[in-house]
């Protein structure tokens, strides 16, 4: 694989209720970003937008932001899913030859939204979505069944919730930050069990944007210490019924890690990463996928989680950025965590950088219970 | 550099105004299968999936996620990309893009609707700025009405030259199989078809149909081992430089222009009308069919009507357009543009049937949607 | 932010998009319905390359791609792999009113699990492991809730 950097980043702050248009949320961290790289929108070649016209309540919604992305008169194209797989068509369209600087914007107002009725149409609306299903209660399927199998523990799980809502803490573009202990998660409010609420990401809005830049036009445009390279990623889909998968088979995010961590030549993911932001929308995610991800072994993540393992000054931090549980733009969120593991690459993470962090994982997810998956691996 | 890229298989369902054996996930599988066959491929051979529609139509929610059953996408790599009209060629451009990239060789696109399962028009109609223009000005009709009225005004084109364009890609279909709409009719029958929105009438304007289509992109060297005469990628632009409507140009059609004039460079086309031997273009009304040429850079503004009437974009003329019968015949929204680019593929890969045009070995395929936005790609017998 | 924002109440435009849907149910499903809602019966279709039995039938094999050509007919009983207890309301999307318990439940004689709803138990009483039995609504119009819900096998 070519080289391909990522040489500016941005993303607002996260909140709720957000007063800003679409387009005004693009406007910004497209902006940002090329602040942040030093360069200006002439320099970018094409854009990629991730957006949906089930959150946005608008057919054609990527109709909403192409201006404010600066496309005018340039290529662009949308992705609908999560902005791991909108960075993902970033890359492959900067390898392609045909372009040398990327632009990938990804905007979400979920909070402007009904997330329970969007999600209940992403199942099949010949079989399951008459039953009501929605992203929690199919959540709490997934979550009962990896206990089930493995023989865990509720308490467990709130671990992730305390862990990366404290991380939060150090991040002043989350939403939730917060000091709590497991008893807090325990006693929260059951939404559907073994899920309370404090076991569940918050619909959050906000916008982010990387840009993306082929080696020897990165090497022109920006100092070297701007550029983090992308060293592997890899995508993968597994069957889509939850009756069809085991829902405590990680199978096809092994097979999306496993690609990336060729092309990026890891062997040892917990050895060799400094860091990794994985996609908790609920607090079992995290252990779950990190099994997937080969970082834990099968039904040992959680007894790693429970010694500190993935701690902010454990061996392997895992969402330092508090995670997609303490904020969770939709869609924008994988894109989000790439700008953080970028910051983080920099150093300029600020109080919630990983000392010396050379190696870091983001990780995205389509579909319900993380049907498909988006495993990124970049470097200094 | 990028990888050089050729499509190797096509494939589409039998398009019908309502396909009531069919759901969407069989429709997709249907394409699919048939697009595996005339590959000579097994979905064993499929190395990454991409597949869009518009998600209004169907009221279903992450496509690539419901649909991997009919993609043969379980534990493939798969995304969904849309941007409205041009979903289907966005579909074509992000397979070509994902080979060139070097990171899959053999790639699956598919686009797909079904269009009988919602109110197109009050689905569409949502597309439009909710605080400013979704109230009065949406649709699809409203603005292409608007963009061929200010036109026959600016140069004298009539209903009549569009109603030729109308019988002509009507008349085409009849030698297409898979087209939705297979009716002989005359430049009259179009005149007297009931006024839709002056001055496009009922006989003037797409359909909206039941269909699915998937083309398989390979790299070079894939594409050489795998199939006799691949369609090999020459150039893929898209220019979507509007989200207003009423930001936009009505006497020409800016972004075809744009997008058009960059792919020529890229393909060192330098006289458009005589080097194409066949174009797929997305024509939702037959009146683009008309205004549409002077942006393609086939004559100077104003004087595609000559054209039109001249017949050069008839089956015998200089440059066949839409010998599909094209948009006016068949519009699965999501795979109308892939279908443009899988009909082109055919043409150079000489698997058109009766719809053949002869030695076609450079072809001009275009998309269209969005707030009159354009995509263009072209494809050629040889190596670009 | 200029100034003159400041003196400025944002609005909000509420909006609502309502276009009515109708969803072919193609061969595949259709053959499951019809044969739920007239025979009170539950099929399953497997695939004749790997044998992996589907319930709610497959139109193409997850695994080989093939049709799953063959139909089996299932007894109607299952295990709970999994459950969930619905504690919050959602009028507009659920058959039920909460606390109502979801399970997957492994049907006896296919290889996939089904979603529906666990009913005639105390939600806090359902386990995984535990042997349910489908019960067929009185009047059945060709769709899942055909299957009112499952009750544990007694």
């Amino acid at each position: 694989m070519e080289r391909v950097a990522i040489i500016g980043v941005s993303q607002t702050k996260y909140t709720q209720n957000n007063p800003l248009t679409f387009a005004e949320l693009v406007y910004q961290v497209t902006t940002e970003a090329l602040e942040d790289a030093g360069i200006t929108i002439q320099d970018i070649d094409n854009v990629v937008s991730v957006s949906s016209d089930f959150w946005d309540g608008r057919t054609i919604s990527s109709m909403a932001i192409s201006d404010a992305s600066g496309a005018y008169g340039k290529d662009i194209t949308t992705v609908e899913g999560d902005g791991t797989f909108g960075a993902l068509y970033g890359l492959m369209r900067t390898l392609s030859g045909s372009f040398n600087t990327t632009l990938v914007v990804a905007h979400h107002k979920g909070t402007e939204s009904n997330m329970k009725g969007i999600t209940n149409t992403a199942f099949d609306p010949l079989v399951e979505r008459r039953l009501g299903l929605d992203a929690i209660s199919s959540a709490a399927l997934q979550a009962r069944r990896y206990m089930t199998k493995y023989g865990l523990k509720e308490e467990q799980f709130a671990l992730v919730s305390v862990k990366n809502h404290g991380n939060a803490m150090r991040n002043p573009l989350a939403l939730f930050p917060m000091e709590i202990t497991v008893e807090d998660v325990m006693n929260s409010r059951k939404i559907a069990d073994p899920l309370k609420l404090l076991d569940c990401s918050p619909v959050t809005d906000g916008a982010a944007a990387i840009i993306l830049a082929t080696e020897h036009v990165a090497k022109k445009l920006v100092p070297p210490k701007k550029c983090v390279w992308v060293k592997g990623v890899g995508h993968c889909s597994d069957a889509f019924r939850l009756g069809d998968r085991d829902l405590a088979d990680t199978r096809a995010l092994t097979a999306a890690a496993k690609r990336a961590y060729s092309l990026a030549g890891i062997q040892d993911p917990c050895r060799e990463l400094d860091l990794a932001e994985v996609y908790d929308a609920f607090s079992y995610m995290e252990p779950l996928w990190l099994e997937g991800l080969g970082i834990a072994p099968e039904g040992m993540a959680c007894e790693y989680l429970e010694r500190g393992k993935f701690d902010f000054h454990g061996q392997l931090p895992v969402n330092p950025s508090g995670g997609r549980i303490s904020t969770h733009p939709v869609q924008v969120a994988g894109l989000s965590e790439l700008v953080e593991c970028a910051l983080q690459l920099r150093g300029e993470a600020g109080d919630r950088q990983v000392e010396g962090a050379r190696t870091a994982l983001a990780h995205g997810i389509n579909g319900m219970c993380g049907q498909a998956h988006c495993v990124w691996i970049l470097g200094k | 550099m990028g990888k050089r890229v050729g499509i190797i298989g096509v494939g589409q369902t039998h398009h019908a105004s309502q396909r009531l054996d069919a759901s969407g996930v069989e429709l997709i599988a249907e394409a699919v299968t048939r697009a595996l066959d005339d590959a000579e491929l097994t979905v064993k051979d499929i190395d990454a999936v991409v597949i869009g529609n518009m998600d209004h139509f169907e009221n279903i929610n992450y496509v690539d996620m419901w649909a991997v059953d009919g993609l043969g996408a379980v534990m493939k790599p798969v995304f969904k990309v849309t941007t409205g009209g041009t979903t289907g060629t966005t579909i074509a451009a992000c397979a070509f893009y994902t080979v060139a990239s070097g990171l899959f060789d053999v790639v699956l696109a598919v686009g797909w609707e079904k269009n009988s399962e919602s109110d197109t028009q009050a689905a569409v109609a949502t597309c439009a700025n909710p605080v400013l223009e979704r109230d009065f000005f949406a649709g699809a009709i409203g603005p292409l009405a608007t963009e061929y009225s200010m036109y026959m005004k600016a140069y004298g084109a009539t209903e009549e030259d569009a109603a030729i364009v109308a019988a002509r890609e009507r008349n085409n279909a009849l030698n297409n199989p898979y087209a939705h709409v297979r009716q002989a009719v005359t430049v009259e029958d179009v005149l007297k078809s009931p006024m839709l929105s002056y001055p496009i009438k009922f006989l003037d304007m797409c359909p909206r149909s039941d269909g699915a289509c998937a083309v398989i992109f390979a790299v070079e060297e894939k594409a050489k081992k795998l199939c006799p005469k691949p369609a090999w990628v020459h150039a893929s632009v898209v220019r979507h430089d509007y989200t207003h409507f009423g930001d936009l140009e009505w006497t020409f059609m800016p972004t075809l222009e744009r997008a058009s004039a960059e792919a020529y460079k890229l393909a060192g086309i330098t006289n458009p009308l005589k080097e194409f031997d066949v174009a797929e273009l997305y024509l939702p009304a037959s009146t683009c069919g008309v205004k549409w040429m002077d942006s393609l850079w086939f004559c100077e503004h104003g004087e595609a009507p000559k054209l039109v009437r001249k017949g050069v974009f008839d089956m015998d003329g200089e440059l066949p357009v839409n010998p599909s019968g094209g948009v006016i015949c068949t519009n699965p929204i999501g795979a109308t543009g892939l279908i443009r680019v899988g009909e082109a593929a055919w043409q150079i890969m000489g698997r058109a049937g009766a719809r053949q045009v002869e030695n076609a070995r450079l072809a001009l395929v275009t998309g269209f949607g969005g707030c009159s936005w354009s995509d263009v790609m072209i494809l050629g017998a040889d190596l670009p | 932010m200029s100034d003159w924002k400041k003196s400025i109440t944002p609005m909000v435009f509420p909006g609502k998009i309502a276009v009515p849907y109708t969803w072919t149910v193609g061969s595949t499903l259709s053959k499951f319905y019809c044969e739920l809602r007239d025979n009170g019966k539950i099929w399953a279709n497997k695939c004749p390359a790997c044998k992996t039995v589907f319930v709610p039938p497959k139109v193409k094999c997850i695994h080989c791609y093939r049709d799953p050509s063959i139909w089996v007919e299932l007894p109607g009983t299952g295990t709970v792999e999994s459950y969930t207890i619905v504690r919050y309301e959602e009028p507009m999307l659920h058959p039920r009113k909460a606390p109502f318990v979801y399970g997957l439940i492994k049907m006896d004689g296919a290889d996939t699990c089904m979603v529906h709803i666990i009913d005639e138990i105390e939600p806090e009483k359902v386990k995984v492991g535990m042997r349910v039995e489908a019960v067929l609504s009185e009047n059945r119009e060709g769709n899942i809730l055909d299957i009112s819900h499952f009750r544990p096998v007694k």
